[in-house]
């Protein structure tokens, strides 16, 4: 049986409702998979990286308490997309074997899971935190299931360039977590995250592309070509990497940031011209600037954290 | 007598639910009973854990916690 004809038996599944003699198989391992607890991990790293440099003093508790709520806010919106995604999770390799797809969760049990999820980890931070991040990781859920998930993933090649905000919200969090309001840095952080993503998922769409066009996402590469994708890789590293640099530039950090920001930027430069310049498919190009892409904001985010975040809270504690 | 062997209205519930037959409704299997195990103790210690969360930060916070806007 081909992909397609079980995505489209998974559709009639779903359609035909949950099987309600059958009583449930899954493990807490599969309600763990729901939360995307890979995406959860670069979640609570960066809030947590928003959380630290934020000025002035956060009670270890309260922050603990922060990241906690926000890692849960993720792993709410990691489930409502499994949940809303089943039918095209199905028909691609990649994602063909998460519980839902499986038949280990069943649609219904991902939903009532991710809106629980959700609702305690926005009530739990506005209450024990307060109520701005509260409603930042309100608006990040909202965000990445209803705009990204149901309304831009299957309508539009721009698709992960705007629903990439939802991932590039988790550092404001963390920084109105800690202060209860906003200012430039924590923007400059969600900018840099946001012209990160689309360099990074259409590096992966370039070698995935039989993948995404099989599930019928437009995904840039499938609409628009390999050539066209190439070029945006270009342009958009082209954006991201003086962004990169950025936070040194306005004076927020030291010059071991803007030293890491301006090498590996280098290379992410280096590495989009060698996807643009390889020859059809550029696989390997492709293959090497998705892995360094995922090394470059780390380092990026790591550095900040030395920086500003460990620096901040020796002085603190030295106090 | 215990509790579901009193009598309520007229019938004796203790009788009545020893008087359903075996096969009716569902009956799990021992893979399902497991699965269903472990859910449940997830389920308990992630409350526990709240619990614990909230008592701590009320700890934290202290007696200022008390005192909120109307």
């Amino acid at each position: 049986m081909s992909l397609v004809s079980e995505g489209a038996n998974f559709r009639g599944k779903l359609a035909a409702g949950p099987d309600i003699a059958e009583p449930s198989l899954a493990s807490v391992g599969d309600y763990i998979a729901l939360m995307k607890p890979r995406v959860m991990s670069l979640v609570v790293f960066t809030a947590l990286v928003g959380l630290a440099v934020a000025p002035g003093s956060l009670h270890p508790v309260t922050g603990f308490t922060a990241l906690l709520c926000i890692a849960v806010g993720a792993g709410a919106a990691g489930a409502l997309n499994m949940w809303y995604d089943a039918d095209v999770d199905a028909v691609m390799t990649r994602t063909a074997r998460r519980p839902v797809p499986m038949g280990r969760v069943r649609p219904g049990e991902a939903l009532a899971f991710g809106l629980t999820l959700g609702s305690f980890a926005v009530v739990v931070l506005g209450l024990l935190v307060n109520w701005a991040a509260a409603a930042l990781l309100a608006f990040t859920i909202f965000f990445y299931v209803v705009v990204y998930t149901v309304w831009l993933k299957r309508s539009t090649p721009q698709n992960i360039v705007i629903g990439g905000a939802a991932g590039a919200f988790p550092p404001m969090i963390g920084w109105a977590a800690a202060t209860g309001s906003l200012s430039l840095e924590p923007v400059l952080l969600f900018l840099i995250i946001f012209f990160w993503t689309p360099p990074h998922f259409w590096a992966l769409a370039l070698y995935r592309t039989d993948d995404y066009a099989r599930a019928g996402i437009p995904m840039l590469p499938v609409v628009a070509g390999d050539i066209s994708t190439r070029r945006q890789i270009l342009l958009y590293t082209l954006i991201l990497v003086p962004l990169g640099v950025a936070p040194w530039l306005f004076g927020y950090t030291g010059a071991l940031y803007g030293a890491t920001a301006i090498g590996a930027g280098a290379i992410m430069v280096a590495l989009g011209w060698q996807v643009l310049r390889e020859r059809s498919p550029a696989e390997t190009a492709s293959r090497k600037l998705f892995a360094f892409s995922i090394l470059y904001l780390f380092l990026l985010f790591a550095v900040l954290l030395v920086e500003r975040g460990w620096g901040g809270l020796i002085a603190r504690l030295a106090a | 007598m215990g509790r579901a062997d009193r009598p309520v209205g007229g019938v004796n519930i203790g009788i009545a639910m020893s008087e359903q037959p075996d096969d009716d409704g569902i009956v799990l299997t021992e893979a399902q009973k497991r699965a269903r195990r472990s859910r449940s103790i997830a389920i308990a210690l992630a409350l526990a854990a709240l619990v614990v969360l909230f008592y701590v930060m009320t700890l934290v916070k202290g007696p200022g916690v008390l005192i909120r806007p109307i």
